[in-house]
């Protein structure tokens, strides 16, 4: 029952119209739970006694940098996938990951610096972790060249998730130099979140918008892989049919046409 | 049954000494290019007294880091040779078709590409040390990092190269890929010499290496292989 449907869902056309269908969904609760959580975070958690107001950058900032690691696993794993079984669904969940994971690093490290211009009295410091986030943006950003220079997609595809294999394994390494690096040089003076000690009321937003972030991840690499799909597939059969079908709805608004796409039937 | 597998272990060898050979006896014909990474290191650590001023003080305390990423620079424009040559003529695919493992070839490749191009390096680096003022102490340091840093450059800049080395204008995007693969060595090498130089124990930076060459002799001609078979399928 389970294998037949992620086999099913591995089906390009059958995959396009069932995230059709799932997106309005999706962007509701993501919209539902960001509005929760900027409410919780904004309006309803007390001010920091050491910080004051300007904590609440952490409900943008947390988040962001946790999607930043959590969309490279995602990009390696289905890398991995496409790689061994040969499924182009999973190439291009991986590439369409990466430009979305390089812009929650941007978000990350923006709203870090924002944050530590008031806080630490200067834009960047040379910290562990600031430097091992930079580090991922350019593993990010590598991926995306890569891609973007080859012209075959399929070829393309599979270099950048051969290279997103390449940085998983290299993260962690990257990131223990990284603070070893930086405790050799200046020592833990940086202050830093204590996290554990943060209160429930402060808790329950930044958990909300995590979640929010996560169905914001999903929603826009869903678009991104279904306009992906669009493209490379733009010369098989059931997506001339769904366009020409699109086009002719335009044209004659009155006549209500079904675009339900069978797989088994207009399969390429 | 035994008897056969025995000699195919010992072909995959010959193949090995043989690809090696090869490479080495290309690359020693073309002399002029051995030397040209080799004038790019100096060139480059000849700029830096010349940039920020000829205060010993400071010269001495960039030293290690001056050189490590001159090094690294080094690497990363020779790396390009590993394959493209045998890309354009052709010879790469007649070397995947072979029977043997392509993970054992791009090791080859990879061992061919260290002689020429890092262990000059090893050479040079004292000499160019003495110039920034580094202690004599560190200099023994220095040539163990390079010994134990430039092979892992090489093979991790082979996956880079089996990448991008069909397409055209793959040098810049080659760099782009690599250079962020190569901050932990560039850290704990250049760790190590400056420690040396303030007289201070070196074994954890040195085994780190250890750990790095290791790990890269081990696991990255599996995707330089690999990606080598994308770059030419």
């Amino acid at each position: 029952m389970f294998m037949r449907f992620f086999h099913r869902m591995a089906s390009p056309p059958y995959f396009y119209v069932i995230s059709g269908r799932w997106l309005p969904w999706l962007a509701v609760i993501c919209l539902a739970l960001i509005l929760a959580g900027l409410y919780g975070g904004l309006v309803e958690a007390p001010a920091d006694y050491q910080q004051g107001d300007s904590f609440r950058i952490i409900y943008i900032h947390v988040p962001s940098a946790w999607m930043s690691l959590f969309i490279y696993v995602v990009m390696a794993v289905a890398g991995g996938i496409g790689l061994i079984w040969h499924i182009k669904l999973a190439e291009m969940v991986a590439v369409s990951s990466a430009p979305i994971g390089a812009s929650f690093t941007f978000l990350a490290l923006v709203t870090g610096s924002l944050w530590g211009k008031p806080m630490w009295g200067t834009w960047w410091v040379w910290d562990g972790r600031l430097t091992s986030e930079l580090i991922l943006l350019f593993l990010y950003l590598g991926v995306i060249a890569l891609y973007g220079a080859i012209d075959d997609k399929r070829r393309a595809g599979r270099a950048a998730a051969i290279l997103a294999l390449v940085g998983v394994v290299n993260i962690p390494i990257i990131h223990y130099s990284v603070e070893w690096w930086n405790t050799l040089h200046q020592g833990p003076t940086v202050t830093k979140f204590d996290k554990p000690s943060i209160h429930i009321s402060m808790l329950i937003p930044l958990l909300l918008m995590a979640g929010g972030f996560k169905l914001f991840y999903l929603i826009a690499v869903l678009m991104r892989l279904r306009s992906e799909i669009l493209e490379r597939e733009r010369n098989s059969k059931w997506v001339t049919a769904l366009v020409g079908s699109e086009d002719r709805r335009q044209k004659t608004e009155d006549r209500v046409q079904e675009s339900d796409v069978d797989p088994r039937r207009v399969g390429p | 049954m035994k008897q056969v597998v025995c000699m195919k272990r010992r072909s995959t060898l010959n193949a090995f000494y043989f690809l090696l050979k090869r490479d080495l006896i290309l690359n020693f014909r073309r002399r002029a290019e051995i030397a040209n990474p080799l004038l790019f290191f100096v060139i480059v650590i000849t700029l830096f007294p010349l940039g920020v001023g000829a205060k010993p003080q400071l010269l001495q305390s960039m030293a290690p880091g001056v050189i490590w990423v001159a090094a690294l620079l080094a690497a990363m424009l020779s790396l390009d040779r590993i394959f493209r040559s045998d890309f354009e003529d052709g010879s790469l695919e007649q070397l995947l078709l072979s029977a043997h493992p392509v993970s054992v070839l791009v090791l080859a490749k990879v061992a061919a590409h260290w002689l020429v191009t890092g262990l000059p390096l090893l050479v040079v680096a004292p000499l160019l040390a003495v110039l920034l003022g580094l202690p004599v102490d560190a200099m023994g340091v220095l040539v163990v990092t390079l010994l134990l840093g430039t092979p892992v450059l090489s093979l991790v800049g082979a996956i880079g190269v089996a990448l991008t080395v069909g397409l055209r204008r793959g040098g810049i995007i080659l760099s782009l890929l690599v250079l962020p693969l190569y901050i932990p060595v560039l850290i704990f090498a250049s760790n190590a010499v400056d420690m040396a130089a303030g007289g201070l124990p070196v074994t954890a930076q040195l085994s780190m290496l250890a750990a790095f060459l290791a790990l890269a002799l081990a696991l990255a001609p599996w995707p330089a292989a690999a990606a080598l078979r994308i770059s030419l399928s």
